[in-house]
């Protein structure tokens, strides 16, 4: 691709993410103020965020994959359980998928 | 909000940032190894910013792909950040030049933090401090990645990857003690994966906010406060 088409493509792109993320935010407030649409809203959120988490742990691109994630993301499922802090979750499944790597796990 | 509850919320925004932003080296390096000049690289990190539709447009564009099918995916993986407004735009109620600002700012991991927090003001903090943070750190690593290439290696290794899908665990957490919350939660993970192999990237995702949609709509009110 020549540098003007990439350019054109880096601009259409970015006005196109960034009219995604506006729209979101210019529904009429005294639609949101229904309390059927603010939980909806709020169920929404849980499956995106939910539905990330399992993309991200379990998936290489189209494919479902069980790697040194899965076993590190149990570990921060069991830290959550015992009420660990945030950072403490997040460094303890970083290091557990590290260290199964460390010991040959993909 | 006390100065205890206030640290806790920046504490989080900071790892979000500091975790999310180490990715940014690794995006900077394959954006140039895509075919990107430094300068376009950077342009997608400060305009697009929304790592997702990032990684996705440069797999177009390095793979040969035409314009049009970089912008569409982009599109794609960027479609469920506007899913993400309805339910911060309330809480942030942000106005004027602060609104588009806010828009921006409107990705999986701003998102996150604030609705993890108790009351609305450390939510609308969180919003703030972790769109920012992120901002600031993804373009920075993708700045260094440009121009380092992957110097520090594969973030695999470091076990990032992970850490990010147990932060975002650790985010959407407190949300599931509610019965229902756990159910859509529940369905959300399963027509994700189910659908991954037979949908484009990105489509699991959006297509797993459906269920919320459906549940959120058809269920009567009482019923949220009821556990499951």
């Amino acid at each position: 691709m020549s540098p003007t088409a990439t350019w054109l493509a880096v601009i259409a792109g970015s006005a196109v993410v960034f009219a995604l993320k506006l729209v979101g935010h210019l529904v009429p407030d005294h639609w949101l103020a229904k309390p059927r649409v603010a939980r909806t809203a709020a169920l929404v959120t849980v499956a995106l965020l939910s539905a990330l988490v399992a993309v991200q742990a379990a998936t290489i691109g189209r494919h479902l994959v069980a790697d040194a994630r899965l076993p590190a993301l149990a570990v921060a499922a069991v830290a959550l359980m015992l009420r660990a802090p945030f950072i403490v979750v997040v460094v303890l499944a970083a290091g557990t998928a590290a260290l199964l790597r460390a010991l040959g796990m993909s | 909000m006390t100065p205890d509850a206030r640290r806790a919320v920046l504490r989080q925004s900071v790892s979000v940032a500091v975790a999310t932003g180490l990715y940014g080296i690794s995006f900077g390096a394959l954006s140039v190894v895509a075919g990107l000049s430094t300068t376009q690289t950077m342009a997608l990190s400060l305009l697009m910013f929304s790592g997702g539709s990032q990684f996705a447009f440069i797999g177009v564009i390095g793979a040969g792909g035409a314009a049009g099918a970089a912008v569409a995916t982009a599109g794609l993986l960027g479609a469920r950040n506007g899913l993400y407004g309805p339910q911060v735009t309330p809480l942030l109620a942000a106005h004027g030049w602060r609104k588009p600002l806010a828009a921006q700012l409107t990705i999986d991991e701003s998102t996150a933090v604030a609705t993890a927090q108790s009351d609305p003001a450390a939510g609308r903090l969180g919003f703030w401090w972790t769109g920012v943070g992120v901002f600031v750190m993804w373009n920075l690593f993708t700045l260094l990645g440009a121009v380092l290439g992957d110097a520090l290696g594969d973030p695999r290794t470091y076990g990032l990857d992970a850490a990010a899908a147990a932060a975002f665990l650790a985010l959407v957490w407190p949300r599931l003690a509610d019965g229902v919350a756990r159910l859509v939660a529940g369905a959300a993970v399963a027509v994700a994966l189910a659908l991954t192999p037979f949908t484009p990237a990105g489509v699991p995702v959006l297509l797993a906010a459906v269920v919320a949609i459906v549940v959120g709509l058809v269920t009567p009110q009482e019923e949220t406060s009821e556990p499951a």
